[in-house]
């Protein structure tokens, strides 16, 4: 019954609470971070390389060039074809996967330990030795054309393009991550090349591994890994985000709902209001069925299946979203009720009684995001990515417990306002 | 939730867990089921009833879904939404869902709520308040939940007419969400009738999963759910499917730019009597993984990366259901400028080669290879093993089942899987659905399909 969990992904990954795991830190001699927890309960190891390689890295012109390139690294290494690499991780029973968002491109690797020489193998393989196939490139580029036009119909996919692109205007952050029919038929093999030698260099490297293997094992393989990498040294940052006027689009969509999107870039990583912030959301409209905006318009009015508010901190600015599907006939009226929600909330802050039920749900579930190699692994990711101090999920729990209701009510004045809201329903009419 | 796809996920590749599940059975026929992992101080919760779209009839279509949701609407000591409050205010978190043959209830919780949690499921089993007031707004919940999930997507709607045009006497050809008429004139009481015909413990099991002791858990279950009164549930009808006697085809209208596939041969499901030969069903298994286990399984090699004409392939198979049938799904997105004749026929002519030359010992390897391999990764997952249990057991077959399942996936030679291919594999047992894709404005018109050379 949880779409919202799944759109909650995010969020969730971004605050773990608990102070129980052990890691084990240092940076490689070619600059590669790496964080380790050591864990033998069971005989399987998962590890995971993340680069600063994301679709924010892209330029318009050559737009789907960043999340092409990840997509190519598991299609063809060195003289291997894409069907014999999957084969020779399948016949160990390794299992290879790959992420991708605006900031961060990441390659997965989970194996029985008894494996592992071979698995380390193939997947210095895979990150070393790409061999982005010309022929392969352009068979992909079929692809990615033929789903870029075929998400250019889906209401969900039309409403958060035009979300990104209304917020963000010219910054990287508005482009597609598949890019643009135009821009991708534009890309070939040296493009795809070319980025790869210069993103995912040791440097914009961070190596996590999590499970049954000794520190001495986790530091060769991580030396391995970002010996072999190509050495860039001027890594590209990315741009402030600086904020747009407000926009309020209307698409037409035969579909029977109308979608919303609501929101703008307000948190980036690290930011100082991060806790009251998230904990504030947690009341209005994260925490599953217990929010008020799911209280006021789904069990009140019955006019949602799914309604959400999230913060996305990113890299940089990340949006603060609101959004839910309603037939089209009451998206007006829902519309209203959000509004006048998120109003009285930034207004007059949460009760004593919210935040006493919001810090009970993320302290007393402490040990339950991570209760397995997986979810570790996640989560030390996104702290190893974004650079975030060691003791985090130790002192995780204190910072929740210190927000009051003042601090969010004057966090969410300060940094949401409603009048820089940029407003997209798809299927308005 | 509609369960179908992920039910196939899960059984591609049941893994097997060993003996150290502990078992149990209340005087009024609940029983309990606990499997002990220690690695973590949390305890997943779930509690299953053997009801669920097949125990549905026509005109309240989807009325399981519904009591789904009226579930967490209050009992004669609790408020609407109060259950969900205090698992959150726990730090824990909870869900459920609905298929074609069982509802589960679950919560993912700290070690010490699981009495808490226990006392809540007891007393929503038996003291259900379903107000018509609060069944109004909720219905309207669940038709916009449809239009989510079905009436908005063309990939679902295809699947939905795939099954009722497959299945035509069996309930497996309606669909769990239900049919929208259905659902606008569902009232509060067709959700209290079937809270009354199927809420019983006779008709529920519960797993426990996690950090807990299996003797402390029985205690807790006899304690909270022992007192139950046990209940008569209502004679089941067989309502076994007609034979098939010829292919059925059906095109579904939708705006879309592209086009979409799915072929579904009619095939058996695993006999609930263990000892009868189970040589086809696990051939069946093997043969969907060596069809579409991995990118480098034969449909998305053959024809995504060397024909290029589809942009995506795969095939599916649920092995265990309660309504002893099943289907062998093929799907597929044909590349543009190719037709799903086009793509049918390359299909078909997989499935040739496989009647022809069977499979390859490397092939059969490396699935026996991959089941043994999750065997190990599942163990990660202490929900997934409590899922395991819980659906086999409310399907109908004993959870040692699993002990089996790598046996017999390693016994299926390459023959078997001709065989198979070659007995299920027939257009008399096949039903094909595709998509034609409509332009998203109306006034402009189709753009008609390729030419088929």
């Amino acid at each position: 019954m949880f779409i919202r969990s799944l759109i909650l992904f995010f969020v969730v990954f971004a605050f773990p609470v608990n102070a129980a795991v052990n890691i084990d830190s240092w940076i490689t001699d070619k600059g590669a971070r790496v964080l380790f927890v050591k864990n033998h309960d069971l005989p399987i190891i998962d590890v995971e390389v993340s680069f600063k390689a994301g679709s924010a890295y892209d330029r318009l012109e050559s737009a789907g060039t960043a999340s092409l390139t990840n997509h190519m690294m598991l299609l063809g290494s060195d003289n291997l074809k894409q069907e014999e690499i999957i084969n020779k991780f399948t016949e160990i029973g390794a299992e290879i996967g790959s992420g991708f968002d605006q900031d961060k491109s990441s390659f997965s690797l989970r194996t029985l330990s008894e494996k592992k020489q071979e698995a380390f193998k193939l997947f210095q393989l895979v990150l070393h030795k790409p061999n982005f196939d010309k022929d392969i490139v352009e068979r992909e580029k079929q692809r990615y054309i033929s789903s870029i036009r075929q998400s250019d119909t889906l209401p969900d996919s039309i409403g958060s393009k035009a979300f990104m692109k209304a917020m963000y205007g010219d910054h990287s952050y508005a482009l597609p991550s598949s890019g643009f029919v135009e821009s991708v038929e534009k890309i070939n093999d040296t493009d795809l090349k070319s980025f790869y030698d210069s993103t995912y260099s040791p440097k914009s490297a961070v190596i996590v591994i999590v499970g049954d293997l000794s520190k001495k094992e986790a530091t060769l393989f991580a030396n391995q890994i970002s010996h072999d990498l190509p050495s860039n040294k001027n890594l590209q940052s990315l741009k402030e985000v600086k904020l747009n006027q407000s926009q309020t689009i209307k698409i037409d969509h035969p579909s029977s709902q109308a979608h919303l999107h609501f929101g703008y870039p307000i948190m980036k990583r690290g930011d100082k209001d991060f806790f009251p912030l998230y904990v504030g959301n947690y009341i209005l409209g994260g925490g599953g069925f217990v929010s008020r905006l799911t209280e006021e318009v789904r069990e009140k009015k019955g006019y949602v299946y799914s309604v959400y508010s999230y913060f996305m901190p990113m890299q940089e600015k990340g949006p603060f979203q609101i959004g839910l599907q309603t037939k089209k006939e009451q998206i007006d009226q829902a519309f209203d009720l959000v509004k006048k929600v998120v109003k009285e909330f930034i207004d007059f802050g949460p009760t004593e009684k919210e935040l006493v039920a919001a810090k009970s749900n993320m302290v007393g579930g402490f040990p339950l995001r991570l209760d397995s190699n997986k979810k570790i692994m996640n989560y030390i990711s996104m702290m190893a990515f974004y650079n975030y101090p060691l003791d985090y999920l130790e002192t995780f729990s204190e910072k929740v417990k210190a927000v009051t209701t003042e601090q969010i009510k004057d966090a969410f004045k300060r940094r949401v306002k409603l009048d820089e809201f940029t407003t997209v329903i798809v299927g308005a009419s | 939730m509609i369960f179908k796809k992920l039910f196939l996920f899960l059984f591609l590749f049941p893994t097997f867990i060993h003996a150290q599940v502990h078992q149990s059975i209340l005087d009024n026929g609940m029983k309990i089921f606990v499997k002990e992992d220690h690695r973590s101080p949390v305890v997943i919760s779930q509690v299953w009833y053997r009801a669920g779209s097949i125990d549905e009839v026509n005109g309240k279509t989807g009325v399981a879904h519904v009591l789904e949701h009226m579930m967490f609407k209050g009992t004669k000591t609790t408020k609407p939404g109060e259950f969900s409050e205090i698992v959150a205010a726990a730090g824990g978190s909870e869900n459920a869902f609905t298929g074609a043959d069982y509802t589960c209830y679950f919560q993912r919780i700290e070690k010490s709520n699981l009495p808490m949690v226990l006392k809540m499921e007891a007393d929503r089993m038996q003291n259900l308040v379903i107000l018509e007031e609060e069944f109004n707004k909720e219905i309207q919940v669940v038709m916009e939940e449809r239009r989510w999930r079905t009436d908005d997507k063309p990939t679902s709607q295809v699947n939905e007419l795939m099954q009722s045009l497959a299945f035509v006497s069996h309930p497996y050809g309606r669909p769990v969400v239900g049919w929208m008429n259905d659902l606008e004139n569902m009232t509060y009481e067709d959700a209290l009738e079937w809270y009354n015909d199927w809420y019983t413990p006779s008709n529920a099991i519960l797993v426990v999963a996690g950090d807990v002791k299996a003797d402390d858990v029985f205690l807790l279950a006899q304690k909270y759910f022992g007192p139950i009164p046990a209940k008569k549930i209502k004679t089941r009808k067989p309502q076994i499917e007609a034979e098939q006697t010829g292919m059925r085809k059906a095109i579904v209208k939708a705006p879309s730019k592209l086009s979409y596939l799915q072929m579904a041969y009619k095939v058996p499901a695993l006999d609930k009597n263990l000892s009868k030969d189970s040589k086809d069903i696990y051939a069946l298994e093997v043969l969907a993984g060596i069809l579409s286990n991995t990118s480098a399984a034969r449909l998305n090699q053959s024809l995504v990366n060397e024909q290029r004409i589809a942009l995506n392939a795969g095939a599916g198979y649920a092995m265990i259901t309660r309504g002893g049938l099943s289907l062998f799904e093929f799907y597929a997105t044909p590349s543009e400028e190719v037709s799903v004749e086009q793509l049918e026929i390359a299909i078909k002519k997989e499935i040739k080669k496989i009647v022809d030359q069977g499979v390859t010992q490397e092939e059969l390897n490396r699935i026996k290879t991959s089941v043994i391999a999750s065997e190990v990764y599942e163990k990660d997952s202490v929900f997934y093993q409590a899922m395991q249990i819980g659906q086999l057991e409310t399907i109908g077959y004993p959870h040692t089942l699993m002990d089996q399942y790598i046996e017999n996936v390693k016994k299926v030679s390459s023959s078997q899987i001709q065989d198979v291919a070659k007995k299920y594999f027939v257009d008399d047992r096949l039903t094909v659905v595709s998509l034609d894709p409509q332009p998203l404005d109306p006034n402009k018109k189709p753009q008609g399909k390729p030419h088929v050379h």
